[in-house]
């Protein structure tokens, strides 16, 4: 095909950079809120903070419209099998960020009713340090996440459990301080 | 002081039947008032709570005469948190119901078993965590009790400024939710906005957006920042005089009067049987606030209205919060008036730590520190009941002390935990979709309910 | 404006039906404490000390004030009579005692487990019961990034 005949320029690319930049700048998080932290998760999504200029203002209240899943606050034990249940509901791909020490390590509440970290539960892929994270915070995390998925791979995800990422019914590689099961 | 009573006003233009029918372009509309439907009239003396095991709604069942139950949460946008209810419903009338709770449950009173006192307000801090300082403060109340100790004038002022704010905070975040929940997302924006300015005074002062563990046995962490005068007059001025968009936004609104007129209707008599406190009580007319009934801090020095409404309808719950914000407000004023100078925290060496620079200096005062963080406060033997009324109601604290530095019980009474009961009466013979209205009227936080 | 009465389990709702008759119409607060490891604080001598403890806070409204009232409980059979018939209010607090204290309450219209889930066992707030406190390990870092 000769090039002359075309009336609009055009640039080359690889299919796969289209697909990671289409991913990462419209991630729709689900809302689940749990505790203290899912009110700062609200604020970074409202006036001050204003999550909508990296495309994620919409939190999907259906798992299944959702991209990633931010656990805003503690998992208790009887939390947990719903936790999993919604994550299992939402479409690949997906992610997944634990927002607030407790989500992350069961933080101040070393006791019989929150899961020590909810990586045990679902892979994670950023821990949001911080009691709560401020809006700031979360929003680092959310950008080291768009980071993460402009520079991944996008077929391999669950496949490399040395990555980071698990699959189900591994035991979880944490990503932050590798080698504490 | 004084504290009257103000009763919210409800907009009389129209009767209460006549919002059941409208006239639209397609001629006169008629609704069928709620109250009318058959299958709830028929309920009404089975009772509005629903006594079934939680497991038993893992599916949607139907049983033989037609009624069905139904799950709403835990995980649900308009649940605020992770509160799950089952519905019986028939048709779209909502007949019995049971809060199923629980999905939060932190063990913070096992937890607090295991911290000293010191540590505790870190722990009490995160249970409500939309008025942190109201815990913070009620657990202070209780230790200080069991110590017999005095705090100086200025840290009760702080005190009472604090909570106030906190108060104000709180009730906007609930206009931010409920707008949510009603479709209203520009007052959802608004919210979060003003509770922005709350925040980052208190951010300034503690250290900390939320569970801020500024308030602590024997006074408060730290002194008010310089120039917190003009940060409260600002936060002061600026949302009182927000509310004005508040009432043009909702109050006066047809669409949102639809919504809330009439729906979850809870008698004067039915809340006290229930223990329900705070706004929900207030809205069905009992001019019950701790505030003015029993005083703490300087609650008896200042003026304000004990804010209570009339039917005790979502909309007089609303109203009632907005009129407390505005109350609030007043006490706020009165306390940048009268704010005595002094010391912030108790001159006991046994109860507060040296002031940091003496501990490079003298020997005694880096024991006394060292010894109250090793081993902290030990608080004598006893018992006590403190209670406060926080922005959901009566939050009290039972502390047991055996004299070793860590309470050997602490039970928090959590408001939104005893007014969760009265959820079924409110659904009961609603419609379904009033649910949502009614839920977010109660302002049940999570944190709180399920410790 | 607070007071503390001490009475007996035999005596438990008919004394709760007299104050209601009284004024005390609200009920507080609705707790219990298991005294494994110390003593009872401001036990009159007559009282004989059990290991659990009941808790309740009731209020009168018409003249502002407190009382609580205190009831001892024997390890060996932990049930109370529920006060749900006289405080509805009580229902949400007794079967949160139940679940996390194992302390039985008849009458109860539905007492079951609240804030744990249903099949747990044990009662976490019993002083026997451990913190269940997870050991947290140190480990060098790997870095792998
Ligand atoms: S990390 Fe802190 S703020 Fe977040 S849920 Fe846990 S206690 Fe609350």
């Amino acid at each position: 095909m000769p090039l002359e005949d075309l009336s609009y320029n055009f640039l080359t690319g690889n299919i796969e950079k289209l697909v990671q930049w289409a991913r990462q700048a419209s991630l729709w998080p689900a809302t689940f809120g749990l505790a203290c932290c899912a009110i700062e998760m609200m604020s970074s999504g409202a006036a001050d903070f204003d999550l909508a200029r990296f495309g994620m203002e919409v939190f999907r209240a259906s798992p299944r419209q959702a991209d990633l899943m931010i656990v805003a606050g503690r998992v208790s034990q009887k939390m947990a099998p719903v936790l999993r249940q919604v994550y299992d509901q939402m479409m690949e791909p997906k992610w997944v960020i634990s927002m607030g020490v407790c989500a992350s390590t069961g933080g101040m509440f070393n006791n019989y009713a929150i899961v020590q970290g909810v990586d045990q539960i679902v892979p994670v892929d950023v821990y949001a340090p911080g009691c709560p994270p401020g809006p700031e915070t979360l929003m680092h995390a959310i950008l080291t996440l768009h980071e993460q998925i402009r520079t991944g791979e996008i077929l391999r995800r669950r496949r490399e459990p040395d990555k980071g990422y698990r699959q189900i019914g591994q035991p979880a590689v944490s990503r932050m301080v590798g080698g504490v099961e | 002081m004084t504290a009257s009573v103000f009763t919210v006003a409800r907009p009389q233009d129209e009767e209460p039947g006549a919002l059941l029918s409208r006239d639209t372009s397609e001629g006169l509309q008629e609704l069928v008032s709620r109250s009318a439907t058959a299958a709830a009239e028929l309920d009404r003396e089975t009772g509005a709570a629903l006594r079934i095991p939680e497991s038993e709604s893992e599916v949607e069942t139907f049983t033989d005469d037609g009624r069905m139950i139904i799950n709403m949460g835990p995980q649900h946008p308009s649940t605020h948190g992770v509160l799950r209810i089952m519905l019986e419903i028939e048709g779209e009338t909502v007949l019995r119901s049971k809060p199923v709770i629980g999905y939060l449950h932190t063990g913070m009173e096992k937890t607090a078993e295991n911290l000293t006192y010191l540590q505790g307000a870190t722990n009490v801090t995160r249970m409500d965590y939309l008025s942190p300082l109201n815990n913070e403060l009620v657990f202070a109340l209780a230790v200080e009790a069991l110590l017999g100790i005095e705090i100086p004038e200025r840290a009760t002022w702080i005190r009472m400024l604090l909570s106030e704010l906190n108060r104000i905070s709180s009730h906007v975040m609930w206009l931010a939710t409920n707008g949510m929940d009603l479709g209203s997302s520009s007052m959802m924006i608004f919210g979060f906005r003003e509770r922005e300015m709350v925040i980052s005074f208190f951010e300034k002062a503690s250290g900390l957006r939320m569970n801020h563990n500024y308030i602590r046995p024997g006074g408060v962490a730290a002194d008010l920042p310089d120039g917190w005068e003009d940060d409260v007059m600002a936060i002061a001025d600026t949302i009182e005089a927000r509310i004005k968009d508040y009432n043009e936004l909702l109050t006066g609104q047809p669409i949102f009067h639809e919504r809330v007129f009439g729906v979850g209707i809870i008698r004067p008599e039915e809340a006290i049987a229930l223990s329900a406190t705070g706004p929900i009580l207030r809205s069905t007319g009992v001019p019950w606030d701790l505030r003015r009934e029993m005083p703490y801090l300087f609650y008896d020095k200042v003026d304000f209205d004990v804010v209570v409404g009339t039917v005790g309808d979502t909309y007089d719950r609303y109203s009632v919060r907005i009129h407390e914000i505005l109350q609030s407000i007043r006490i706020v004023r009165q306390v940048l008036e009268r704010m005595p100078s002094g010391p912030y925290r108790a001159l006991d060496p046994k109860v507060t730590p040296p002031p940091r620079a003496r501990v490079d200096e003298s020997m005694e005062a880096l024991i006394h520190h060292f010894k109250l963080f090793t081993e902290g406060i030990r608080v004598p033997p006893g018992e006590t009941y403190q209670a406060i009324e926080s922005p959901r109601g009566e939050l009290g604290c039972y502390m047991v002390s055996d004299g070793s530095a860590k309470p050997y019980r602490m039970h928090i009474r959590g408001p939104s935990f005893v007014n969760l009961q009265s959820l079924p009466v409110m659904l009961h013979g609603g419609l379904l979709a009033d649910g949502v209205a009614i839920i977010s009227s109660v302002d049940p936080v999570m944190g709180e309910v399920d410790r | 404006m607070s007071e503390v009465a001490f009475v007996s389990l035999e005596e438990y709702t008919s004394y709760f039906a007299e104050r209601r008759e009284e004024g005390y119409t609200f009920l507080a607060d609705l707790t219990a404490v298991d005294y494994l490891e110390a003593g009872h604080p401001g036990l009159p001598a007559e009282v004989r000390p059990e290991r659990f403890e009941v808790v309740v806070n009731i209020r009168r409204f018409d003249q502002p004030s407190l009382l609580r009232v205190r009831t001892q409980v024997p390890a060996e059979s932990p049930w109370v009579p529920s006060l749900v018939d006289l405080y509805p209010g009580a229902e949400a607090m007794e079967r949160e005692v139940y679940d996390l204290l194992g302390i039985g309450f008849e009458g109860h219209p539905d007492l079951t487990r609240i804030l744990l889930p249903e099949d747990w066992e044990g009662h976490p707030l019993r002083k026997d019961y451990g913190l269940g406190r997870v050991p947290v390990q140190f480990k060098e870092v790997r870095r792998h990034r």
